[in-house]
């Protein structure tokens, strides 16, 4: 198939790109920019005029709910919807029923994927066998079977000792690990930041050390075990300040970030709304500002959703009682619109963040549009208004804060390996 | 699913009265004087021969209760027995695996009972915000204590007491000694406290029983007792649970005792006139010596009997406020 993407502005940090130019694919690949080879005949175009394309976007960690119960979710819902916020590809966490433990569990993720043919699925693979934090997973044959990288979650590897072997054996096969810093037993019925407004709210708190003394001892054993890691939906300002530390010293570690964390405190708790009712909680003004100053400095080189989609009984209960966790797909492009608009981020960085960066941290080749990667592209609309709810809303869970709101910036189409995937009115 | 953007709007109709009581916070001051002055026009009707007022006739009442509690569940039943309303009382036991559903198939079908009020104890802090924002508009929700959120009617009698007792809390020091991590019961009484605009109010604990942040309230916080007690003209001491020294807060029972047990010793240093209150059930032993509990200075009895002419204030200005914006909205 032969694609051109006329006059939009290609945004593609990979190049250092910012340009009014046309995008010519072919057989799923990007063929040129600009000119079209001679001889190029397009089968099909797309006007762009006044729309960005971007590289597609890379969420590094995304809840498919697949296999599991469905009511939650399924990989067609959340890839569907996955589309419609502009990704391209998504990593798969691997707490799903089963967890995705061995080889067998990732083919059936891997089948249903291409099955449904929407975004690409990713998965990321247990760390220890029912990431139960005590016994190995099969490590080399889950990255054989095709996980990127493999992660325990938030869930506890409480034995130091279990957490190096599973370090050293990573190590053994080359493979990225990703943590989620959090010391179980501070952190232990916990559900909102442990400061004023939780005091204040009756809330049990879960400090910041939860996050920081995880992160530092898990830096401290990457530093002996030599391993690539990489660290997931940090927090807090001091947590910033490590990886910057660390990165310092040459440790081969990358860091992201959470959307909603960049765009929420706790202070949004006041009224005990179950939709802030997150992992990791929602910190003060001060983390928020040091995690987009990480970002703008490089120490934080992704932003990812999150994506955590619920049933609506899930959260329809008191908020310590209620399930964390926000569904952040489909908003997550206003979202980061608003930080640019509010001067927080340029639109090199918020690409950056959600193509080459992402993309660099995996080692994938993916996230850029010079001629030779996959066609993965995002159009987007940064001015169209539009409203998220049950007409518009393709994931499964509609536990957002912005539910029935009025957002800016929209995605009109999505192109994974050359072919429009998602298309709204172009 | 949408809560009101604001605490104050999902208490009060637009003109500002009283429609659910949830918490302290975001309530002003008039209001809090209003329930006070109420519960006065109250006050003396248990000694009357005749203990009853038709301000609730017609009206049913549930007693919600989703954590043990006979004492609370008791006076708000003689209150509203007192305004003649209909009282249903339900304890539900809840299984920890159950949740939220429970929670919401429980006020389903209470809804369809056609209650005019529910009062609702739950372990989980914001359960009556819950409630509040997801039942019938036309039922009135008292909190009757919410996790370690707020207690509000409690801390109302406390100002009662404090009221009849000092008459203006201008110019007061009041001094709340003990597990403050714990208690709603204290949350709710800084909040009304400051709102009255007490001169000063100070938390006496160790740091393992003081939450974090709680000086952004307006408080002055104290971790020696003598201190923390001096000059001070109302003691709250508030109640500790065993199971602290299981959750590695304290060493011991008579460590904490010796240090913020409230002794005779220890009261002579505040002032001379101070009184001594709490919310009960009392440790004796524990968090107060049983000569101060029952001695001249202790006004721990009449705290109780106060109680019921709070909740009849508090019931009858909730109900009133939803016939008020009913009638509005029709």
């Amino acid at each position: 198939m032969k694609l051109s993407i006329l006059g939009g502005r290609v945004l593609d940090p990979a190049q250092n790109l910012d340009q009014i130019l046309d995008v010519h694919l072919d057989q799923g690949s990007i063929l040129a920019l600009g000119e079209a080879p001679a001889g190029f005949q397009a089968e099909q175009t797309l006007d762009a005029k006044g729309l960005l394309v971007t590289p597609g976007f890379i969420d590094l960690s995304c809840h498919l709910r697949e296999p599991g119960p469905s009511y939650k979710g399924n990989i067609l819902s959340e890839t569907r919807a996955a589309l419609a916020g502009g990704f391209t590809s998504v990593c798969a966490r691997p707490d799903t029923q089963p967890p995705v433990d061995t080889p067998a569990v990732v083919r059936v993720v891997r089948e249903r994927a291409e099955a449904v043919a929407q975004a690409r699925v990713l998965p990321l693979g247990a760390l220890t066998q029912g990431l139960e934090g005590q016994l190995l997973s099969n490590m080399a044959g889950l990255q054989a079977a095709g996980c990127v990288a493999l992660t325990n979650l938030r869930l506890p590897i409480q034995d130091t000792l279990v957490l190096r072997r599973c370090m050293e054996y990573a190590s053994t096969h080359d493979l990225l690990l990703i943590f989620y810093p959090e010391d179980f037993s501070l952190a232990a019925g916990g559900c909102a930041h442990e400061g004023a407004m939780a005091s204040q709210l009756g809330l049990q708190g879960i400090p910041e050390t939860a996050e920081t003394l995880a992160l530092a001892q898990q830096l401290l054993l990457i530093e002996q075990t030599g391993i690539r890691a990489h660290f997931s939906q940090l927090s807090t300002a001091r947590s910033v300040e490590l990886i910057a530390a660390a990165r310092k010293r040459g440790l081969p570690v990358t860091a992201d970030v959470a959307i909603s964390h960049l765009i929420y405190t706790d202070r949004e708790l006041e009224d005990f709304d179950s939709n802030f009712h997150l992992q990791p909680p929602l910190r003060s003004e001060k983390d928020r500002l040091a995690l987009l100053q990480g970002l703008v400095d490089g120490h934080l080189s992704a932003v990812t959703s999150g994506h955590l989609p619920h049933e609506r009984a899930a959260k329809m209960a008191p908020f310590s009682a209620s399930e964390p966790g926000i569904s952040s797909l489909e908003s997550l492009l206003p979202w980061m619109l608003q930080l640019v608009n509010a001067g927080y981020l340029s639109e090199q960085q918020f690409v950056a963040s959600l193509t080459s960066g992402p993309a660099g941290i995996l080692s994938q080749k993916l996230g850029s549009l010079e001629p030779g990667q996959p066609a993965d592209l995002t159009l987007f609309d940064p001015q169209q208004s539009w409203t998220l709810n049950a007409s518009s809303c393709y994931s499964a869970g509609y536990n957002t804060p912005s539910w029935g709101q009025t957002l800016q910036g929209r995605v009109l189409a999505t192109l994974v390996a050359g072919e429009v995937r998602y298309r709204l009115d172009l | 699913m949408s809560y009101p953007a604001n605490p104050r709007d999902i208490q009060l109709t637009a003109e500002g009265q009283l429609k659910h009581f949830l918490s302290i916070s975001g309530l002003p001051k008039s209001l809090l004087t209003e329930i006070l002055d109420t519960a006065e026009s109250f006050a003396n009707m248990g000694e009357q021969s005749v203990k009853k007022v038709p301000l609730l006739r017609g009206k049913t009442l549930v007693n919600l209760f989703f954590e043990n509690s006979t004492r609370t569940r008791a006076t708000f039943e003689l209150a509203a027995k007192r305004l003649s309303a209909d009282v249903l009382n339900l304890d539900i036991k809840t299984s920890s695996t159950a949740k939220g559903e429970t929670l919401m198939d429980t006020l389903q079908n209470m809804e369809a009972m056609h209650a005019d009020l529910f009062v609702v104890r739950h372990a989980d802090s914001g359960a009556a915000h819950f409630i509040a924002s997801q039942v019938t508009p036309q039922v009135a929700i008292i909190n009757a204590g919410d996790g370690r959120h707020a207690h509000p009617t409690q801390a109302m009698l406390d100002m009662f007491t404090i009221r009849r007792h000092k008459g203006d809390f201008a110019g007061l020091k009041v001094a709340i000694v003990g597990d403050i991590l714990h208690s709603r019961v204290a949350r709710s009484q800084i909040r009304a406290l400051t709102t009255l605009g007490v001169e000063e109010v100070r938390l006496v604990a160790p740091n393992t029983l003081l939450p974090a942040g709680v000086e952004d309230l307006g408080v002055q916080l104290y971790t020696r007792m003598e201190e923390g007690i001096r000059d001070v003209d109302v003691v709250i001491m508030l109640r500790l649970q065993k199971e602290r020294m299981s959750g590695a807060l304290l060493p011991s029972e008579s460590e904490y005792y010796r240090l913020y047990g409230l002794t005779n010793d220890k009261l002579a240093y505040a002032h001379p006139d101070a009184i001594v209150m709490h919310p009960g059930p009392i440790n004796r032993g524990v968090e107060i010596e049983s000569a101060v509990a029952d001695g001249p200075r202790s006004v721990i009895l009449q705290q109780v009997g106060y109680g019921i002419a709070i909740r009849m204030a508090v019931m009858s200005m909730a109900v009133s406020g939803q016939m008020q914006e009913r009638s509005q909205i029709s």
